[in-house]
């Protein structure tokens, strides 16, 4: 457990000392402050005291901002040579891989704490559903934590930054998007399956302030098949047959 | 700790990068490691540090195996990987209290053990700059501070000296040499001076076996069985004195080592000498014989014996 947080303390500082989690912190507020209040759908269009729309800003701004989040972690140690380094010194696989998951999770935990001031002003505007608000950020920490273990799949793969950034988004927007899309058109069995794998019906449901056990299950085998998978990858190496 | 290899074989794909190597370290020895590039010196000391398991065979480090117990082993074990892989974003300090904390070791004992290795490995003027900032023998010598930092019983380094400059290698050996009274170390180089002079045993691993094992008295008796004289013959010709040394009875090679004087390197048959012959000849031609040594067979040239086939 100390040994997840060590790893997990070094990645953050990385993200913070290379301004990386700054701009990242910074793009999602202005993206996610000019969205709720100022351009499109906002708050005050619809008349109605809720986060609705900062839900749905906040859905694809994490779909694109975590890849770029997660797309170093592994790729990199691999390029550098430093996994070497470090599975070298007393840390399991598993270890490494939780604690760079855990670094990016704080991350947008942090960024979606700094977001608690839209919730306030809300709060003061009219009778909010506090209920489906919390459900809400939890949706979204669900949903982050899905997409950092895909992203950890993906740059365990590869030890190209940028392939495992693309890779992310490429696994990504089947669950954030086509799944859904495409669901429709097939009846019975498969289009209830596409929609129980669609991350966006999960979500929308918990906005909604909507919440099953089926939608909890559906993340966490999300986040522990990619968590899983990034190990498989790591260990790999050591596979002998 | 000793550290125990039982047939390792390790394979990638179909080539085996490690085949059969068996060997034993003692405690308090340091093991030199030899063998061309490629020859799965680095394979060897990644297996010993459980961060590949050979297909077959089995290593034990102390009471451990690297089978059952790993987390034990890298424990125990201080590594230097064979380029030196850093976070080259963190600053020395920073960097060394990161290793310190995976190896467990206690908050009040961090900064003294810290500061230790700072001084021992020549950083205190480097010690706030960034890891990508330094040069490539101050890099090394992070790399030095961070295996050591835990003290641990058992030392592999791979190339330890790269890129560094000469006082430092000889600041690094003789900091080896320290180290190696009590712990086990091995270490692998290109170097072949470099090993003579800091290892009490050399391991020549070649295309993935062990093809010699032992000191380099031991290693270089295997090859002296042929005796090789270096000789300047003045007052004749110098095709003339190559074609009469040739003729010789005993002479088995025989080689022009300068450009312009008559300076040869004779090499006997095994197990003949040709001393004699050679002031016979000098005394039936009437040349004058200046210089005859002997030459002790080197150790680069049984690694080329060895390794070339």
């Amino acid at each position: 457990m100390l040994t997840i947080w060590i790893i997990a303390k070094r990645e953050l500082k990385s993200f913070f000392d290379s301004l990386l989690a700054y701009i990242m912190i910074i793009a999602f507020l202005v993206f996610t402050g000019l969205f709720t209040w100022m351009i499109g759908q906002t708050i005050f269009l619809m008349k109605q005291a809720n986060l609705q729309s900062f839900f749905s800003v906040s859905y694809w701004a994490l779909f694109i901002f975590i890849p770029a989040l997660s797309m170093k972690l592994l790729a990199e140690e691999r390029n550098s040579g430093t996994l070497e380094l470090i599975l070298t010194k007393p840390v399991s696989d598993a270890q490494l891989v939780i604690g760079k998951f855990l670094a990016v999770f704080i991350l947008v935990l942090l960024s979606l704490v700094l977001t608690l001031p839209y919730y306030i002003t809300v709060t003061s505007i009219g009778p909010i559903d506090h209920g489906a608000t919390i459900l809400g950020y939890i949706g979204l920490l669900l949903m982050s934590a899905a997409y950092i273990s895909i992203g950890l799949f993906a740059s365990s793969v590869t030890n190209n930054q940028i392939i495992s950034f693309l890779l992310a988004l490429f696994i990504g927007i089947f669950f954030h998007l086509i799944f859904n899309a495409i669901a429709r058109y097939f009846p019975g069995f498969i289009g209830n399956t596409l929609n129980y794998l669609s991350l966006s019906s999960h979500y929308e449901s918990m906005t909604r302030g909507v919440i099953d056990s089926k939608d909890l299950i559906y993340f966490a085998s999300l986040i522990i098949l990619g968590l899983f998978g990034a190990e498989m990858m790591i260990s790999r190496r050591n596979i002998t047959d | 700790m000793d550290i125990i290899v039982e047939n390792i074989t390790k394979r990638f794909g179909t080539q085996k990068a490690v085949d059969d190597v068996s060997f034993r370290v003692k405690t308090g020895e340091i093991v030199g490691f030899l063998g061309p590039n490629g020859a799965g010196k680095s394979t060897t000391m990644r297996a010993i540090t459980c961060f590949l398991s050979p297909n077959e065979g089995n290593i034990r480090v102390g009471d451990y195996s690297i089978r059952e117990h790993p987390e034990e082993i890298k424990k125990i074990i201080g590594y230097l990987p064979e380029a030196n892989p850093l976070y080259q974003d963190m600053p020395v300090l920073d960097y060394l209290k990161f290793i310190a904390e995976l190896h467990g070791i206690s908050k009040e004992k961090r900064p003294q053990r810290i500061l230790e290795m700072v001084h021992t490995c020549g950083l205190e003027g480097e010690k706030h700059k960034k890891i990508c900032e330094l040069s490539r023998g101050y890099k090394q010598r992070v790399g030095l501070a961070q295996a050591l930092i835990h003290d641990p019983q058992v030392l592999i380094l791979d190339e330890p000296t790269s890129g560094l400059d000469p006082n430092q290698i000889i600041e690094i050996r003789e900091l080896i040499r320290e180290i190696g009274k009590e712990k086990t170390v091995i270490l692998s180089s290109h170097i072949l001076a470099e090993v003579e002079a800091t290892c009490d045993r050399i391991l020549i691993i070649n295309k993935g076996r062990l093809v010699a094992d032992g000191s380099s008295n031991d290693l270089r008796k295997r090859s002296q069985n042929k005796e090789i004289l270096k000789l300047t013959i003045e007052d004749g010709e110098r095709n003339t004195i190559f074609k009469a040394l040739q003729s010789m009875a005993n002479a088995d090679l025989v080689d022009i080592i300068s450009q312009s004087g008559n300076t040869f390197e004779l090499q006997s048959k095994p197990g003949t000498s040709s001393r004699r012959d050679v002031f016979r000849l000098c005394v039936e031609k009437g040349w004058v014989l200046t210089e005859l040594t002997p030459t002790e067979t080197k150790l680069e040239d049984v690694f080329r014996e060895l390794t070339m086939n």
